[in-house]
């Protein structure tokens, strides 16, 4: 039993190698590029549509809705990053449910990465939208002595993001691994259906997380009422 | 250690690669196809607005000419009123006059037919006079109605008056043709010789008579020389007659329309 699909070589060349991780989530990213070039194939733009056209219309919708409710005005502008953030997260815990599947964010690695983007889109997106030194300064509010907690936070709660997704993903393959030896009927079904509600719930966290982020280092430090940390769950 | 960093890097490029494909795949068809949609809908809602804009008009526009057909019809209808109103007034004029002139047509007619009445009866009323005379002539005096007028006009010519001798001798001295007696019967020759006698006696120059009888001298004797006459009938005496009948007629038609006392309405009752 591994305790994370980076124990899964496939081939290996020095530093160079193709673990679980990276095929599983190769995979995934065929299937949701495939699926997406298939359903927006034949896309209409009268009132009748497809099944298919009607519900990414609906999820990319309601992720453009989320991501304004969060506070962020142009949605269109981050919905790539985190909309993509939610539907990886999301495709990589559903995918449990097929037989010997073993989801890439149960890898620390792939968290780690995905919080990585987020610690690099922050600023980014800070910046883009402030200008550098009106980000930078706000590193400096409400005082100058805020500064190392400031970066102290921005490194913490990218460790935390990477950490939490995770603990949650791996704990629940574990579980799962850990039932299946000890009563291998109806338990680990309920632990499966459960770990699917755990990983939706882990992808909007950690999507909503990244765009309470953005907002945060776009929007929050043009006030003082908006200069407060972001909330971590 | 849990974390391996070249898994990492190539998981964040994956996550980037992703990225792009979903953007390019996923969200900016979705996007764009939502766009179109919803100028579609902006465009249909756009266009239904202008057509209810226009159907709007369109009814104002309805409504007006309603209301000026309306009124013109109103107009129409006054003016053919009163042009019912003129032509009926036209028509009882014309009916009036019609009646009228009927009226007075009649009325003319009525007058005529009482005057031929009125000339029938006196006519007849010759007839039976000088009928009547003649019989009591006959039967009292024994004589003839004839005799008598003819002496009773040889009288008359000889007790004329200066002027009228005057007037008729003069006519009977410038006639040219013989002096023209005319009666309603054929005079005996005894009265024809007395009426040449008081002539003869009574103006210096001799007159030559021709006697003529004419139906419509009822019971006269007449003389005509050169525009002057010499008459005598029984006209006066029908004249008196006449008036005496028509006192009577109307003394009775007076008493005729007069309503009685005991039948007169009470004028409150009659104008209640």
């Amino acid at each position: 039993m591994h305790l994370s699909p980076d124990e899964m070589i496939f081939w290996h060349y020095g530093v160079l190698k193709l673990n679980g991780t990276i095929v599983f989530t190769w995979a995934l990213m065929l299937v949701l590029a495939l699926g997406s070039k298939l359903v927006t194939r034949k896309l209409s733009t009268g009132l009748e549509r497809s099944r298919w056209q009607n519900l990414l219309e609906i999820v990319v919708s309601a992720i453009g809705r989320q991501i304004e409710d969060v506070g962020l005005r142009h949605p269109r502008k981050y919905l790539p990053f985190l909309g993509t953030l939610f539907l990886f997260i999301a495709a990589a815990n559903l995918g449990t449910i097929v037989p010997g599947y073993e989801p890439p964010t149960g890898s620390l690695s792939t968290t780690a990465a995905l919080a990585l983007c987020v610690f690099v889109a922050v600023p980014l997106f800070g910046i883009a939208d402030l200008g550098l030194r009106r980000y930078l300064k706000s590193y400096t509010e409400p005082t100058l002595l805020m500064l190392p907690f400031n970066i102290i936070s921005e490194l913490s709660r990218t460790l935390a993001l990477a950490v939490r997704l995770f603990g949650n993903m791996m704990s629940g393959v574990m579980i799962i691994g850990i039932l299946l030896t000890i009563t291998p009927f109806i338990f680990p079904i309920v632990m499966t259906v459960l770990g699917l509600l755990t990983g939706i719930v882990q992808a909007y966290i950690f999507s909503i997380l990244a765009a309470v982020y953005i907002a945060a280092a776009t929007r929050t430090r043009k006030s003082e009422t908006d200069s407060r940390p972001a909330p971590t769950p | 250690m849990l974390i391996d960093w070249f898994t990492v890097g190539a998981q964040a490029l994956n996550f980037l690669i992703l990225v792009w494909l979903m953007k390019r795949f996923l969200y900016q068809p979705i996007l764009d196809a939502i766009d179109a949609r919803e100028r579609r809908v902006a465009a249909e809602l756009a266009d239904a607005a202008a057509k209810q804009a226009e159907a709007k008009q369109e009814r104002d526009d309805f409504r007006q000419r309603n209301e000026a057909f309306d009124q013109q019809r109103a107009e129409l209808l006054d003016k053919a009123r009163d042009e019912a109103k003129t032509e009926r007034r036209r028509l009882l004029d014309e009916a009036r006059a019609a009646t009228d002139a009927l009226q007075a047509q009649r009325r003319q007619t009525l007058d005529n037919d009482a005057r031929e009445l009125n000339q029938a009866i006196s006519q007849r009323t010759r007839q039976e006079v000088f009928a009547i005379a003649r019989k009591a002539l006959g039967d009292l005096a024994d004589t003839s109605l004839e005799e008598r007028l003819g002496n009773v006009f040889a009288q008359r010519l000889r007790a004329l008056d200066e002027t009228t001798r005057a007037g008729l001798a003069a006519a009977l001295g410038s006639a040219a043709g013989p002096t023209v007696v005319r009666s309603a019967f054929d005079l005996p020759l005894p009265q024809q010789a007395a009426i040449q006698q008081a002539l003869d006696e009574t103006f210096p120059a001799k007159a030559n008579l021709k006697f003529e009888t004419a139906a419509d001298l009822i019971a006269g004797i007449e003389l005509a020389a050169n525009g002057q006459k010499v008459a005598w009938s029984i006209d006066d005496y029908l004249a008196s007659l006449e008036q005496a009948i028509r006192d009577l007629l109307e003394s009775q038609a007076s008493r005729g329309s007069a309503p009685p006392h005991a039948t007169e309405p009470k004028s409150g009752a009659a104008t209640a």
